[in-house]
């Protein structure tokens, strides 16, 4: 029966590539890049708040900080594309390491009070420090190249490459989740007095979600850099840490893909309705989150996975966990 | 990624050397006016500008000079990332020949990149970073109304100049009111004048009421709003509580729009002194065009980032019409600025080589509630600045295109 299911799951990830790597040749690849980052932006956060229960307020932060970082490190240290990227993915994870330390001493809204805390202090370091220039932001990053081989200049090369790295970032998330590790991180969010009795050392493993989930973000604000060639403090201002929560219960919290769906959503709507509703666009957006929250709880891969269980029957009911 | 880029140039002149003659791309002409439709500038941009953009096609009456105009528009939500994308599917897409108004100086500079690559046209009207005409200019974009040096420049100058000489700034604590502060202390000192003190306010600031009482303390004549947006509009308001302005010092908003004016009301913005490019009861063309535009949005008096709309689509249309092309982007820039420009709102005026539209700027008074006629009737002038002293020196922008 596992096999079956490993199979089907399989079969489903090749779908989803193929689809993905389709992209390019039916919509606008910018765009398609957008929801890329954003998805894997929402897959990390939702690695805190679908399998750790911890509700983090300030994640644009991670996302902010690793997009400056890696556009300070192109355009003024004129670094290779690949290091910067990892440079501003380990920015985020370090930047996450000290918040984290901070804010898993608390629980629930404490927590996201902290976490929207020291984003709001981030927000002002970024408005002011002179590297990121103010609210201008820091604008015409070069792309560069890849191993110095690929001119990443090309929107549809770099749709591929930015698929690649995103995909990169999922099967962490996936790994992770999938492990003993991610098996601890599931108890806690269910139980922490339990896991605490059974001797595990709760406070390191949120700590290690809390470093796991800012760098994978953090990576999201790297690669987007890549594709927008600017970083602005749009990206750290806490709208943005609001619309990865709308992102994730859209798509479905505690599934894998979900919040990539949410994302989805989500960016299209601002992106495409902009020419066509106007100024509509932000209540268009709060209709559809009531309307899930009130109707669909799940979010959409929430509600899906339900449909197949159902249709699938009471036979396989269990084994299909979040997909 | 110079070489690049010139290759790129050298390809495209040869291409359009290769097509026997130039032509407006699938046939219509279509500008993209990009703007902030929901958010802070929506008053001072957003559908009014729209709406000014459809006003220009129409007067221009395309089809007598055998056009086809079309007119699109966007909110960009004031987020680059979204406003860089707009730029790139209308342009690859939806073939927009031409991107209007642009508030927000971020997007501004991501729109910048964008239209620069594509070799297309950005007019900017609702948008006033300074960087556009300086280290950012580009052969594809001009900006039309304003920018923070020149309201810094002229507000500094001439209110110096008409006895406003000692001064007290209120300055939003990070690096645009630093900056805005920093100019227009040097105009004050220039031109003669004295600054009594200067207070930093933390962004964005809600309770300005110890700020102002040592401002007021100051007895400086004029107190400098060195912020801009909501901190300028409750820094006005609680300033108007505290009776500043009637115990005899004025206050000069650096930026500040009519739009600002007509949501404070006179009562709390009499006495305030600030700069603008454009105002409807000056003229009787401004006043036919106030008039349809008050009908048409609500009883909104248009702004001058609105009538720039107007003046910039109109100067676009006429130069599209006379080079019969729309395709290339730096070659319409370029016929832009060889043209000087003539429309019913701005006047005469031309370009700069790097991109900075010149005409005369306007020093207002608020009136108070009892000087006011009607509806509308806000300002009183106080000083003109001529054209050729309003804006930066050519030489000091640090523009690429500007030859040393």
């Amino acid at each position: 029966m596992t096999e079956t299911f490993l199979t089907i799951n399989r079969v489903r990830i090749v779908v989803l590539l193929a689809l993905a790597m389709a992209v390019p040749f039916v919509t606008y690849p910018v765009l398609g890049m957008t929801v890329l980052c954003f998805g894997l932006f929402a897959c990390s956060f939702n690695l805190l708040l679908g399998y750790t229960g911890l509700l983090s307020f300030g994640h644009a932060t991670f996302l902010g900080t690793a997009a400056y970082v890696t556009a300070h490190a192109l355009k003024a240290w004129e670094l290779p594309t690949l290091p910067s990227l990892a440079l501003g993915a380990g920015a985020a994870a370090l930047l996450g390491a000290v918040f984290g330390l901070i804010a898993i001493r608390r629980h629930g809204i404490y927590f996201a009070m902290v976490t929207l805390a020291l984003a709001q202090m981030m927000f002002f370091v970024f408005l002011k420090a002179p590297f990121t220039g103010g609210e201008d932001g820091l604008q015409g990053v070069p792309r560069g190249s890849l191993f110095g081989l690929i001119d990443l200049s090309d929107d549809t090369t770099l749709y591929y490459v930015v698929l690649a790295i995103v995909v990169f970032g999922l099967w962490v998330i996936h790994r992770a989740i999938h492990s003993p590790f991610g098996e601890v991180l599931k108890a806690i969010r269910e139980n922490e007095a339990r896991v605490t009795s059974l001797g595990y050392d709760v406070a390191r493993y949120k700590l290690l979600a809390f470093v796991l989930s800012a760098g994978l973000a953090g990576l999201a604000g790297a690669t987007k850099v890549l594709v927008f060639k600017f970083a602005t403090l749009a990206d750290v201002h806490w709208h943005v840490s609001g619309e990865v929560v709308l992102m994730t219960l859209l798509g479905g919290v505690g599934t894998v893909i979900g919040p990539m769906l949410g994302a989805g959503v989500v960016v299209v709507l601002q992106n495409e309705l902009a020419d066509k509703v106007g100024s509509f666009v932000t209540i268009i957006i709060g209709v559809i989150f009531i309307l899930c929250v009130l109707i669909f709880r799940r979010g959409i891969a929430g509600e899906l996975n339900e449909l197949r269980r159902r249709v699938l029957g009471d036979a396989r009911s269990g084994s299909a966990d979040g997909g | 990624m110079l070489k690049g880029s010139s290759i790129g140039l050298c390809v495209g002149a040869l291409l359009s050397l290769g097509t026997a003659h130039a032509e407006i791309t699938d046939g219509v002409v279509r500008i993209g006016v990009l703007n902030d439709q929901s958010g802070i500038y929506a008053g001072l941009s957003g559908p009014g500008s729209i709406w000014a953009a459809k006003k220009a096609v129409e007067d221009f009456q395309p089809e007598k000079h055998g056009l086809k105009v079309e007119v699109v528009a966007a909110d960009h939500q004031n987020k680059p990332d979204i406003g860089s994308s707009i730029a790139r599917k209308w342009i690859d897409v939806d073939k927009v020949d031409m991107i209007v108004d642009v508030p927000t100086s971020s997007v501004i500079l991501a729109v910048n990149q964008v239209v620069q690559e594509k070799n297309k046209v950005m007019i900017v009207s609702g948008g006033g970073t300074a960087d556009l005409t300086g280290t950012a200019c580009t052969p594809n974009s001009i900006h039309w109304t304003y920018d923070t040096w020149a309201l810094a420049n002229a507000t500094g100058k001439a209110v110096v100049k008409t006895g406003g000489d000692s001064w007290y700034f209120l300055t939003a604590d990070y690096a645009f009111g630093q900056a805005l502060e920093r100019d227009t202390e040097a105009v004050v000192l220039k031109n003669g004048g004295k600054v009594l003190g200067k207070i930093r306010h933390p962004f964005p600031g809600t309770d300005f009421s110890s700020f102002l009482l040592q401002a007021q303390a100051s007895k400086a004549k004029v107190i400098g709003l060195a912020n801009a947006g909501g901190d300028t509009i409750n820094a006005i308001k609680q300033a108007a509580e505290f009776g500043i302005t009637q115990g005899g010092q004025n206050l000069a908003g650096l930026l500040v729009f009519i739009s600002d004016v007509q949501a404070l009301g006179l009562n709390a913005a009499q006495g305030l002194i600030l700069t603008e490019a454009w105002y409807w009861d000056m003229t009787d063309e401004n006043r036919k065009f106030a008039q349809a535009f008050t009908a048409a949005n609500r009883g909104a008096f248009p702004t001058s980032a609105q009538a720039g709309v107007y003046s910039a689509v109109t100067h676009y249309l006429k130069t599209v019409a006379t080079l019969k092309e729309d395709g290339d982007g730096a070659k319409v820039v370029a016929a832009m600025k060889a043209t000087p420009t003539d429309d019913p709102l701005f006047g005469k005026g031309t370009i700069r080589a790097d991109g900075r539209k010149i005409h005369p700027l306007y020093l207002f008074e608020v009136k108070k509630p009892s000087e006011s006629k009607g509806p509308g009737d806000f300002y009183k002038l106080r000083a003109t600045i001529p054209a050729e002293e309003a804006f930066r020196p050519l030489e000091d922008g640090g523009c690429p295109l500007v030859k040393k």
